[in-house]
């Protein structure tokens, strides 16, 4: 099976945030959360630098290893998933994770964390297919409709990838061979152990 | 002719222009480097780890949604708190929990229970009021609960997820954890009352040096003299208090995230809030041995209140010859009043 990955070319991010809109969109994510945002580092200095970032569906991820109930899973595409009907909401998953990708809404009062929600890489969870229930809980599964996740798809400069690692490793490999340079896969050291060699 | 003296000067300007561009168009190549400012993943985390003035150890940038927090990019220190909440924290609980319970075992076979040396008079004192003995419970039947609860959050998964299937451990632990948000309130109260109502009566002083150097009693057959609280109940008292106090403050930041500013204040109130907790639940275990089965008569002082008089002669005669010079005991008060 596929490695799915995701990959942002910061040398290309334009920091137009329509991965977060189309993201929000496309999974009816609640208020206050965002599953995708776009960070600028370096904002108005020489080498400033957008990287858009969600949760990286690491290797070994550190979510699943400190979660006290173990309602994380990982896919035969190497997708990381959870299920909000184990989830207690306690917040371990916030503090282990290297890109801030947990989020909870709040539920009530003392500031009680509801179910943890994540980026899915557009693969829903373990309720049915493209059932109404899990289009509820965790948005739609364009994984399971052969549809790579909508950020990656429409972002208008190509700068972020999703897809098997080999085949988008290739293709960031052949941009920085033809323009010269390249900032590296963000986050593919923290997530993946491993970064591209070019 | 106005037309074409403005296409002119244009021309002119334009030649110009092309003439000044040139040679800044041939130089390029060799004086701009682009790679100069495309900075690599790795080389930024080298950084991240020394540390930056004013940004700590997180690689943040500007973000557009209202969540600032949002701007952190990487913080790797996440896997650090993975390595000790999955390593050292479960050795920390498993040898102070496990290794207290040991030591009583040990204590209980060598020593036995402590009896009444006098044996039971029939005449009891009043130990606790009803005040005393309500905040006690209070506290103590809070952190009972919130001791499982939180116990079931590091260790459960490995204890109770197995018997109880993935489902049934999900959805006991989600009870688990409103009570653990929710008891901790009382708790705290509780903190509170016995912090007012027993501070003056565990300040430490001269016959706790006394009772230390005998032992408390607890090796050899002497009853070091001692006041309302001997030096061993003081230091349970002040574990209670500052144990407490540390797991207070460090669980308030974890409910209300935000105002403990960021994930790496919440992995350090975390570490708190683990270490002290294992550690108190351990003086607590002992706590509970001496007042229960390693005590004959110990019991007494918080579940009715009245403990008997040669209990409270040997291990608090100090406190009972105050309370006799005011009258306190009531010599047979398991009979019946007569009227």
């Amino acid at each position: 099976m596929a490695r799915m990955k995701f990959l942002c070319d910061a040398d290309r991010c334009i920091e137009c945030n329509a991965c977060v809109t189309a993201c929000k969109n496309e999974h009816d994510v609640p208020w206050g959360i965002n599953r995708r945002r776009v960070v600028t580092l370096n904002d108005g200095k020489p080498g400033e630098r957008s990287i858009s970032m969600a949760c990286m569906h690491c290797t070994d991820a550190p979510c699943a290893a400190v979660c006290p109930v173990n309602c994380f899973y990982t896919t035969a595409d190497a997708v990381v998933l959870h299920s909000k009907e184990l989830c207690i909401g306690c917040g371990y998953c916030f503090y282990a994770c290297p890109f801030g990708a947990p989020q909870y809404p709040r539920v009530s009062n003392f500031g009680t964390r509801g179910k943890m929600d994540k980026c899915t890489y557009c693969a829903g969870g373990p309720l049915a297919d493209g059932s109404t229930a899990e289009y509820a809980s965790y948005g739609a599964n364009r994984l399971a409709e052969g549809k790579l996740p909508l950020c990656a798809e429409m972002c208008s400069t190509k700068a972020l990838l999703a897809g098997d690692s080999d085949m988008i490793a290739t293709i960031y490999k052949e941009r920085v061979l033809k323009r010269g340079y390249g900032s590296g896969a963000w986050g593919w050291q923290t997530a993946y152990k491993e970064t591209i060699a070019i | 002719m106005r037309f074409s003296l403005r296409s002119l000067v244009a021309a002119f300007a334009l030649a110009t222009a092309l003439f000044a561009t040139v040679p800044a168009f041939a130089q390029q190549p060799t004086s701009v480097n682009p790679t100069a400012s495309s900075v690599q993943e790795r080389q930024l985390l080298d950084a991240l780890r020394a540390g930056t003035p004013g940004q700590g150890t997180t690689l943040s940038g500007r973000i557009t949604i209202p969540d600032a927090s949002a701007g952190n990019l990487i913080q790797p220190q996440g896997q650090a708190w993975r390595l000790f909440h999955q390593g050292a924290m479960h050795w920390i609980g498993a040898i102070s929990i496990l290794g207290m319970l040991g030591l009583l075992a040990v204590f209980y076979m060598t020593r036995g229970r402590i009896m009444i040396e006098a044996g039971r008079s029939g005449a009891t004192i009043l130990r606790f009021s009803t005040f005393e003995r309500f905040i006690h419970w209070l506290t103590a039947g809070c952190f009972i609960i919130l001791a499982l609860s939180g116990l079931n959050v590091t260790f459960g998964k490995f204890v109770l997820a197995p018997i109880f299937g993935e489902g049934a451990f999900a959805a006991m632990s989600q009870w688990a954890k409103y009570a653990h948000n929710f008891l901790a309130w009382p708790f705290m109260l509780g903190l509170v009352f016995m912090f007012v109502t027993w501070v003056f009566h565990n300040i430490p002083d001269s016959t706790d040096i006394n009772w230390i150097k005998k032992g408390g009693g607890l090796v050899g057959s002497e009853h070091p003299p001692a006041k309302k609280f001997n030096a061993g109940q003081k230091v349970i008292f002040w574990s209670v208090i500052i144990g407490g106090g540390l797991l207070s403050f460090s669980g308030v930041y974890l409910l209300f995230p935000e105002w403990a500013g960021g994930v790496l204040a919440l992995q350090f109130w975390n570490i708190i809030h683990g270490i002290v907790a294992v550690l108190l639940i351990a003086a607590m275990i002992a706590h509970i041995y001496i007042g229960s089965i390693g005590m004959e008569g110990a019991a007494d002082a918080m579940t009715s209140g009245e403990v008997d008089l040669n209990w409270a002669k040997e291990h608090h005669s100090l406190w009972v010859e105050e309370k006799m010079g005011k009258g306190a005991a009531h010599p047979h008060a398991s009979a019946q009043p007569a009227e």
